[in-house]
């Protein structure tokens, strides 16, 4: 054998490995993922079934009808638990994304008495787990008068993102070289509109990939929720999980039905800034 | 009309001054080269003209106007940057034609200013590109264009050629250089190169550590260097540098190991018998007998022995040592030297140049 067809079937070989430890990581980490949905369409029976039943031999949509159903019929209020979601995670989001903006950019081109301080300081609010925060922030909402409400879950959620967002934030604009902004000073923009014609342009992707993080978080948040929460007026999908257990029993195949609609929104946006997210990577216009 | 008139400026970080005063008039069209090694505050000062640092003190003029408290916006100025500064989510096109957009011209007056600045640089083909996918000197031909669709009363140039290769530094140059004669306009270029300096400008300015050593005409500049950095600065190779000694009459100095040479005969009055000088003089006046120097009244001879040559190919640079120092010496017409081999050279004294040993100021 000759060394150029040594070293051809050396890289195909490395390529194969690295193609099936790349899909049996893979497996291992949608496996969750697929069982919610594959128990969401089968019976009770079959998800409870021991040994495992990989293979479901009969799927429904009982889960689905029921879980929309009326009361009686184990039915949720979905939607509402939907619209909250909604509402709670793409307000507190964009909240904490415009701080974020404002936050990350401060960091990332001025100076100032106590920066680093303040940034230590931020990340230090992450190191808290958010669970040792219900009690205090139960009360404290309590006292104030906004348990149960949007505004109060709300109010958590943007505490939770600033700090995230403006740290991941502050990256991105320091990989703006600051000439763009100055070279659009000079082609006539105000400080304004240098900012936002260029700076946040350029910066854009990255933006976005904070703003998932934030919705993300928001979204998929059960500790707080479950706190500050009482009613359907407020409940969040995550909290709405927990109707489908009663006293003695938990209905799996519900559950994982209202699972499966929570994934499905956060899926759908990761997908469509993901794409945006590689393509908005061009930083070309400084020395390659 | 626009000159540009700096008046004392001064600029401070904190307690740190980098540029103490500096007073510079530059004429309507005239072509500035602010040039000096690295921290000397060239870049300092030409961001302080375009209204990107403030002035600590001083004033600044553009054409009548005091522009120091206005934003760069208002000044009328275009700049090149050393990165280029290209907006990356913009087409070629529409990097050139923002300064105009953002002036709220209509579509077919941008278009047609893109399209003439875009045939004076021949960038027709890329137009519709975007910065990542062009080399550097496209990028470098790209910065320039949206420099020039705005018709600025000054053009600043930020080292615009420090990121291309020699090649095409040397092409840059005579595209900048034509691009001045085409449309005339005020330019402040600022470099470290003294190659650039000396190629492009009507007029150099040699800054070391915030103060103008020295400004004229690039040859004023090289023909009469006002102190020894000037004079190590400007040429390539820098101007060879002795200790000497002037002898009890003025016509006659002494090297450290004794060798006696005549005075520059236009320096003989304006030195003292005693005087400790620095004796300069330029590769170019000290040749090997037979390669090319034309001689004038007042020479000197040396045997030099040659520690390195380096052809260049039209002509030689000779490394050797007189009175223990290196110096550089050249030959026009080479022929092969081989290392330790001994030349009989001739320096011509009347290019020579007398400092002060102290001051370091120029005699002359």
């Amino acid at each position: 054998m000759d060394i150029n067809q040594q070293h051809r079937l050396k890289k195909y070989g490395l390529k194969a490995a690295h193609l099936i430890t790349l899909f049996v990581a893979m497996s291992i980490i949608c496996l969750p993922g697929l069982w919610i949905v594959l128990n969401s369409f089968r019976p009770t029976v079959e998800i409870m079934a021991k040994p495992p039943i990989w293979i479901p031999e009969k799927l429904s949509f009982d889960h689905y009808r029921a879980m929309f159903g009326g009361v009686g019929e184990g039915g949720v209020p979905v939607v509402r638990y939907f619209m909250n979601s909604l509402i709670i995670s793409v307000t507190s989001t964009i909240i904490a994304i415009l701080i974020g903006i404002a936050g990350g950019y401060a960091f990332a081109r001025y100076r100032f008495r106590g920066k680093s301080a303040i940034f230590v300081g931020f990340m230090v609010t992450r190191a808290v787990p958010g669970v040792a925060l219900s009690l205090p922030l139960f009360i404290v909402f309590a006292k104030v008068g906004i348990i149960d409400t949007h505004f109060g879950l709300i109010l958590a959620y943007v505490a939770m993102n600033v700090p995230f967002s403006i740290w991941l934030i502050d990256g991105f604009f320091r990989q703006v070289p600051r000439e763009l902004a100055e070279a659009a000073e000079i082609d006539g923009c105000t400080r304004w509109q240098a900012f936002w014609k260029v700076e946040f342009p350029v910066a854009k992707a990255g933006i976005a990939s904070a703003a998932i993080f934030a919705f993300l978080t928001s979204w998929n948040e059960y500790a707080l929720a479950s706190q500050l929460t009482r009613s359907v007026f407020s409940k969040t999908m995550p909290v709405g999980l927990l109707d489908f257990t009663s006293e003695f029993t938990i209905n799996w195949g519900g559950m994982c039905a209202l699972a499966v609609l929570m994934i499905i929104p956060a899926l759908i946006l990761t997908f469509i800034v993901q794409k945006h997210l590689i393509s908005g990577l061009t930083f070309g216009g400084i020395k390659g | 009309m626009a000159r540009v008139s700096l008046n004392k400026i001064v600029k401070r970080y904190g307690k740190l001054e980098v540029v103490h005063g500096i007073d510079l008039d530059i004429a309507h069209n005239e072509f500035v080269v602010l040039v000096g090694p690295s921290g000397c505050g060239k870049s300092t000062t030409l961001r302080m003209i375009a209204g990107l640092e403030e002035l600590s003190s001083g004033d600044i003029h553009i054409g009548e106007q005091r522009v120091n408290d206005l934003p760069p916006r208002d000044r009328n100025i275009s700049m090149v940057f050393q990165n280029y500064a290209l907006y990356p989510h913009m087409t070629v096109a529409e990097n050139l034609g923002f300064s105009l957009k953002i002036a709220n011209r209509s579509e077919a007056e941008i278009d047609k200013a893109v399209a003439e600045a875009a045939e004076i640089l021949s960038l027709g083909e890329l137009l519709q590109r975007r910065p990542a996918e062009l080399s550097g000197g496209q990028r470098q031909r790209v910065a320039m264009g949206r420099a020039i669709v705005r018709h600025p009363d000054v053009f600043l140039f930020d080292e615009p050629l420090s990121n291309l290769d020699a090649k095409l530094r040397a092409q840059m140059r005579v595209e900048i250089k034509k691009l001045h004669q085409r449309i005339k306009t005020t330019i402040v270029y600022v470099t470290h190169d003294q190659v650039e300096a000396m190629t492009l400008a009507d007029r150099i300015v040699i800054m070391r550590d915030g103060y103008i050593e020295q400004q004229g005409t690039p040859l004023q500049v090289f023909e009469n260097p006002v102190n020894t950095f000037v004079a190590t600065f400007i040429g390539s190779p820098p101007m060879n540098l002795l200790p000497a000694t002037i002898g009890t009459d003025t016509s006659q100095l002494r090297l450290e190991d004794g060798t006696e040479l005549p005075v520059p005969k236009r320096l003989q009055s304006s030195v003292t018998a005693g005087q400790s000088v620095t004796f300069g003089f330029r590769a170019d006046n000290l040749m090997p007998e037979g390669h090319g120097l034309t001689l004038g009244s007042e020479t000197a001879n040396f045997d030099l022995l040659i520690n390195l040559s380096e052809p260049l190919g039209t002509e030689t640079v000779l490394f050797g040592e007189i009175a223990g120092r290196e110096i550089q010496a050249k030959m026009l017409n080479p022929r092969p030297v081989s290392m330790g081999e001994t030349l009989r050279c001739q320096l011509d004294m009347s290019r020579a140049h007398l400092f002060d040993a102290s001051t370091q100021l120029s005699l002359g």
